[in-house]
C-alpha cells in the first residue's frame, strides 16, 4: 500500500513556480529520495507534505488521510527533520526532546524515558543538560533527528540530513536511517549528495527546476544509463597533441581527454582494445592501465539533468548580458 | 487528552523560558513602578488617597506593558529562530496552540497587575475595593492586551519590529485610555478614539471596583471588553491561518 501519494503538486511563489506539478507514490516502509541541485524545489515539496505551506494545486494523501484538509491528523504520524535545526536554543538537550515528545501527546514518564534513550543512542548523554545553543553543528543535527523520531513516527521526513557534518557523523546518521528502515519506518529524504541517495534510498527521483525528470530504483537508473561501454586508459602522457588524429583513426569511438594522463573511450558496444593499444604505442605513448568504467548514479544524474551533482550549480557566465 | 498535554507543555515552556526570566519580569514592572515613585514624590505629604487613585491606572499600565509586548516579542523571536515551526508541525490544532501561547501572556499580565496592589497594601488601607470586579476587569484587560500582542506578532517579521509596533500601540493607549488623564479632558476627536480602545473600558471597570468612580456603566464595560476579545481573537485566527501556514 502507498503510504504517501502525491498528484500534480504545485507551488507558486508570486509568479515563480518552485514546484511544477510533480506526482509520486511512496510505499509503506520504503526509503524514497529526492535528489536535486540547490533551488530545485526539494524543501518546498517537504514543506507542503508536512503541512508547513499550502500547495497551490494538487493533492496529497498520507496513510489514507487527505494531507491538505486533514493535515493536523496526518501530522501525528510524521516525524520531521528540517534542513536547519529548529529546536530551542535556550533549552537543554533533554528538555528539548521531552518538549517535542509532549507536542505529540506523549505522557511524562514515557517521554523522559525515550529522551534518555535517544541521548544515549546518539552519544549525546553528556550534552543532555547543556543548552542547545552550546551544541556543535553535528550535535545539533543529531539532536534534531532525535527530536524527529522521539514519538516513533510512521513516516520520517529529512531535509538534507547529512549536509554540513563530518564523515563520521554522516555515517552514524546513515546507520540510524537503515535501522529505522528495518523497523518499518517510511523515509522521505532530500539530498544533493548522490552517495546518500544511493546508500539509503530504495527509490530516487531526480528533481530539477521543480520537475521530476527521472525516477526509479537505483538499479533501474543505473541499468538505463548502462547501454554504453566506457573504458578508462591511464597513459604515460596526455593525448592532447594527438586528440584529433586519434579520434579520426577510430571514428566509431568517442574519445575524451580526462585528467592529465587519462583518457576516456566510449562506444555503443564492446570495445576491442588491441588496435587502440597498437595505435598509441606507434605514437610513443604507453598504456599502463585499461579499466572498464561502470556508470555511477552520478553519471546518470549528470546525463539526465545536465548538472554536476553535489556541486553548486553555476549559471553560464554572460548568459544575461 | 493529547491536545491537553501539548497545551500544558507549551504554556509551561513559555513560562519557564520567558516569563520567569528576571530581565522580563523586571521589564514588566520597572516602568509602572518608576511611574508610581514619580507620582509619590510629586504628591504632597500624607495624602494616602492619592495612591489609591493611582492604582487602577498603574494596574492597567502593568498589564499593557506585560502582556502585549511579551507575547509579540517572544513569538517573533521563535519565528526568527524557526522553533515556531515545531508548533506548526505538531498535530495540535492552530487554535489550541494559539490559546496556549496567549494563556502565558494573560497569566503574566494578571500576576504583574497585582504587583502594584501588593506594594500599595504596605502603604494604605485597601478595604472597600470590590475584588471580584477588579479581578474580572484585570483578566479581561490581560486577554485583550495579549490578543493585541498576537496581532502584532502576526504582522512583525523581526523582533525589533515587534517592539516598535508594541510601542506604537502602547504609548497612545497610555494617554488615551484614561489610565492617568480623565478622558473627559481630552479633545473631542481624541475622546472618540478613546472609546475605540479596549483598555478604556477595562480601566473604567477597574476604577469602578477600586474607587467606585467609573464613568461608564459596568455592564457596558463588560460587554465592550468581551466584544473586543472576541473580535481580536477572530482577527488573529484569520491572520494566522493566512500568514502562518503559508510560510515565508
Ligand atoms: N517563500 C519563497 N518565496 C519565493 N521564492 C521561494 C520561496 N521559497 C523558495 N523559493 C524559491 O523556490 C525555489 C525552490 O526552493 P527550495 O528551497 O524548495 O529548493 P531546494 O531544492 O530545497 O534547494 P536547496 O538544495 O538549496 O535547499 C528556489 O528558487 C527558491 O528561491
Ligand atoms: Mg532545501
Amino acid at each position: 500500500m502507498n503510504i504517501i501519494s502525491v498528484k500534480n503538486l504545485k507551488k507558486v511563489y508570486g509568479d515563480f513556480t518552485a514546484v511544477d506539478g510533480i506526482s509520486f507514490d511512496i510505499a509503506q516502509g520504503e526509503a524514497f529520495g529526492f535528489l536535486g541541485p540547490n533551488g530545485a524545489g526539494k524543501t518546498s515539496t517537504i514543506n507542503m507534505l508536512t503541512g508547513l505551506s499550502r500547495p497551490t494545486a494538487g493533492t496529497i494523501r498520507i496513510d489514507g488521510i487527505d494531507g491538505i484538509k486533514k493535515i493536523k491528523k496526518a501530522q501525528s504520524i510524521m516525524g520531521i527533520v528540517p534542513d536547519e535545526s529548529n529546536l530551542y536554543d535556550e533549552m537543554n538537550g533533554f528538555d528539548n526532546l521531552t518538549f517535542c515528545a509532549a507536542l505529540y501527546g506523549m505522557g511524562k514518564a514515557e517521554r523522559q524515558k525515550r529522551a534518555a534513550e535517544l541521548l544515549e543512542e546518539f552519544n549525546l548523554k553528556e550534552a543532555g543538560d547543556r543548552p542547545f545553543k552550546a551544541y556543535s553543528k553535528g550535535m545539533r543535527r543529531k539532536l534534531t533527528i532525535a527530536a524527529g523520531i522521539i514519538h516513533r513516527p510512521k513516516i520520517l521526513f529529512l531535509d538534507e540530513p547529512t549536509t554540513g557534518i563530518d564523515v563520521e557523523s554522516a555515517r552514524q546518521i546513515r546507520r540510524l536511517l537503515s535501522d529505522l528502515k528495518r523497523q518499518g519506518v517510511t523515509i522521505f529524504l532530500t539530498t544533493h549528495y548522490i552517495e546518500d541517495a544511493q546508500r539509503i534510498c530504495d527509490r530516487i527521483a531526480f528533481i530539477v527546476k521543480g520537475r521530476i525528470v527521472k525516477s526509479g530504483t537505483v538499479d533501474e537508473l543505473l541499468r538505463n544509463a548502462g547501454q554504453e561501454q566506457v573504458i578508462r586508459l591511464t597513459l604515460s602522457q596526455g593525448i592532447k597533441g594527438i586528440k584529433n588524429q586519434f579520434q579520426q583513426a577510430f571514428p566509431a569511438l568517442r574519445i575524451e581527454a580526462q585528467s592529465e594522463n587519462d583518457c576516456l573511450i566510449t562506444a555503443p558496444e564492446r570495445i576491442a582494445l588491441a588496435p587502440i593499444l597498437q595505435y598509441l604505442d606507434s605514437k610513443g605513448i604507453s598504456v599502463f592501465e585499461a579499466k572498464e568504467a561502470r556508470p555511477t548514479l552520478e553519471d546518470v544524474f549528470v546525463k539526465v539533468t545536465g548538472i554536476e551533482a553535489g556541486k553548486p550549480h553555476k549559471e553560464k557566465a554572460g548568459e544575461h548580458r | 487528552m493529547k491536545a491537553g498535554i501539548g497545551f500544558w507543555n507549551i504554556l509551561k515552556k513559555d513560562i519557564k523560558n520567558y516569563y520567569l526570566k528576571p530581565p522580563n519580569i523586571s521589564w514588566g514592572m520597572i516602568f509602572p513602578l518608576s511611574w508610581t515613585l514619580m507620582q509619590l514624590l510629586r504628591a504632597p505629604q500624607g495624602q494616602a488617597i492619592d495612591v489609591k487613585e493611582l492604582l487602577p491606572g498603574l494596574m492597567g499600565m502593568s498589564i499593557l506593558f506585560g502582556a502585549t509586548s511579551m507575547l509579540a516579542v517572544t513569538i517573533t523571536f521563535e519565528r526568527r529562530g524557526r522553533s515556531f515551526e515545531r508548533l506548526l508541525l505538531a498535530p495540535i490544532s492552530l487554535s489550541t496552540m494559539v490559546l496556549a501561547k496567549i494563556s502565558g501572556a494573560i497569566l503574566f499580565g494578571v500576576i504583574i497587575a497585582f504587583v502594584p496592589v501588593l506594594l500599595a497594601a504596605c502603604w494604605i488601607d485597601l478595604s472597600g475595593i470590590n475584588w471580584g470586579m477588579a479581578f474580572v476587569s484585570v483578566v479581561l484587560m490581560a486577554v485583550t492586551s495579549a490578543l493585541l500582542g498576537l496581532v502584532i506578532a502576526v504582522s512583525a517579521k523581526e523582533v525589533f519590529e515587534a517592539q516598535t509596533y508594541s510601542n506604537f500601540f502602547r504609548f497612545p493607549m497610555l494617554f488615551l485610555s484614561g489610565l492617568f488623564f480623565p478622558i473627559e479632558r481630552l479633545p473631542l476627536l481624541l475622546q472618540a478614539v478613546s472609546y475605540c480602545l479596549p483598555l478604556t473600558y477595562g480601566v473604567d471597570m477597574l476604577k469602578n471596583a477600586v474607587l467606585h468612580t467609573g464613568a461608564i456603566n459596568i455592564w457596558l464595560d463588560l460587554a465592550a471588553l468581551v466584544g473586543f476579545s472576541v473580535l481580536l481573537f477572530y482577527i488573529c485566527q484569520r491572520n494566522i491561518k493566512r500568514k502562518w501556514i503559508i510560510i515565508r
